[in-house]
């Protein structure tokens, strides 16, 4: 007897060798009862394939750095179900789409978090340790607008999962503007205008089209495609201000 | 100038939706009704309201048409920077002296049918 297919306690794992120019490498791997993909992708480091690069930190959906593509969908691979996303005993695993790999499992994330830095995605306090903090109302507009989007845990899969980061590399991507949206919407933040600016250029929010692929696919279940078309909302509102 | 194209673009779409609504429903009347050309020009020349319609609309495309052409081709090929916004702005003016053309056509009342 052959042993082509796997049998009732294996699985059929492809997972992705090499970087750029790569090949998927098969295993068979033991099925088990309540792994996760990142358990899988362990074992496989473990007892299999030492060399297997790929990466990982909480191992519990806080650190958002095991993001792979499983069966050609972006997942966090911590939280994600073997048993959820197997078809017909196989699974096939790569690095994540639109961002350059590294090696294996491994992208190399400079340039999301580089958007994020040209999307201004950083705080400008505008109080000092010696003032009083500031009194945030929590059912304010603004306020609950921010708070739908600050859970953000940088995991990358919205920028996988979108279709526009694909075609314009250049564009500043969903996790990058839904993080500018948050500050935009902030109170405490003295940079509004510049934070503005930076996102109604031409890499900016204008390049959406609300395909909604990043809300989709995003594990913690935010919304990027609402706080895009709220930036879209504010940039064209100022421009008719002459503010931007 | 981004923004301003987005502004741009969805601003003549609003303009556009109801102008193509109107324009299509009057082709299944003009033809279903069976009026010949030298009727319809009869009804449009010298029309001041025909005139403003078309002229809107001939406008709202002009301005529509090259802004989601130029995202289509940025996106879908390589061709990107001044040459494609020259392009696109030469694809504009082209669409507006061709529509104007038309316009004047059915609305000028000494135009030749």
């Amino acid at each position: 007897m052959s042993h082509a297919g796997p049998s009732e306690h294996e699985l059929t794992v492809e997972i992705w060798r090499g970087g750029a120019e790569g090949r998927f490498e098969r295993y068979r791997v033991p099925a088990r009862e309540n792994q996760s993909v990142l358990d899988l992708v362990t074992w496989v480091q473990r007892h299999l394939e030492p060399a297997l690069a790929y990466r990982f930190a909480c191992r519990v959906g806080m650190c958002g750095s095991c993001a792979m593509t499983v069966n050609g969908r972006p997942r966090w691979t911590c939280r994600t179900h073997v048993d959820k996303v197997t078809k017909g005993g196989r699974l096939k695993i790569a690095p994540l789409a639109n961002l350059p790999v590294i090696r294996d499992l491994v992208t190399d994330m400079t340039p999301f978090f580089d958007k994020w830095q040209q999307a201004r995605g950083r705080f400008s306090p505008t109080r000092t340790r010696k003032d009083e903090p500031a009194a945030v109302d929590p059912d304010s507009r603004a306020r609950r607008a921010a708070d739908a989007g600050i859970e953000c845990i940088n995991c990358a899969v919205c920028t996988a999962a979108c279709d526009v980061v694909r075609w314009n590399a250049d564009y500043l991507g969903p996790a990058a503007l839904n993080r500018a949206w948050t500050l935009i919407n902030d109170e405490r933040d003295g940079a509004r205008a510049e934070s503005l600016a930076a996102v109604s250029g031409a890499a900016g929010c204008h390049n959406c089209h609300s395909h909604q692929g990043c809300a989709e696919h995003c594990p913690m279940g935010l919304n990027p495609t609402a706080a895009i078309a709220g930036l879209k909302r504010a940039s064209l509102l100022a421009l008719l201000k002459g503010e931007l | 100038m981004t923004a301003w194209l987005s502004l741009l673009q969805r601003f003549s779409a609003l303009i556009l939706a109801p102008l193509v609504l109107v324009h299509l429903g009057l082709m299944v009347y003009a033809i279903g009704d069976g009026l010949t050309a030298a009727e319809i020009l009869e009804r449009t020349r010298g029309s001041i309201l025909w005139g403003a319609f078309y002229g809107l609309f001939v406008i709202a495309a002009a301005v529509h048409g090259p802004i989601g052409l130029r995202t289509v081709l940025a996106e879908m090929t390589p061709w990107h920077g001044k040459s494609l916004d020259l392009a696109m702005l030469a694809f504009g003016l082209a669409l507006l002296g061709l529509g104007a053309r038309a316009l004047l056509a059915v609305v000028l009342p000494g135009a030749a049918p």
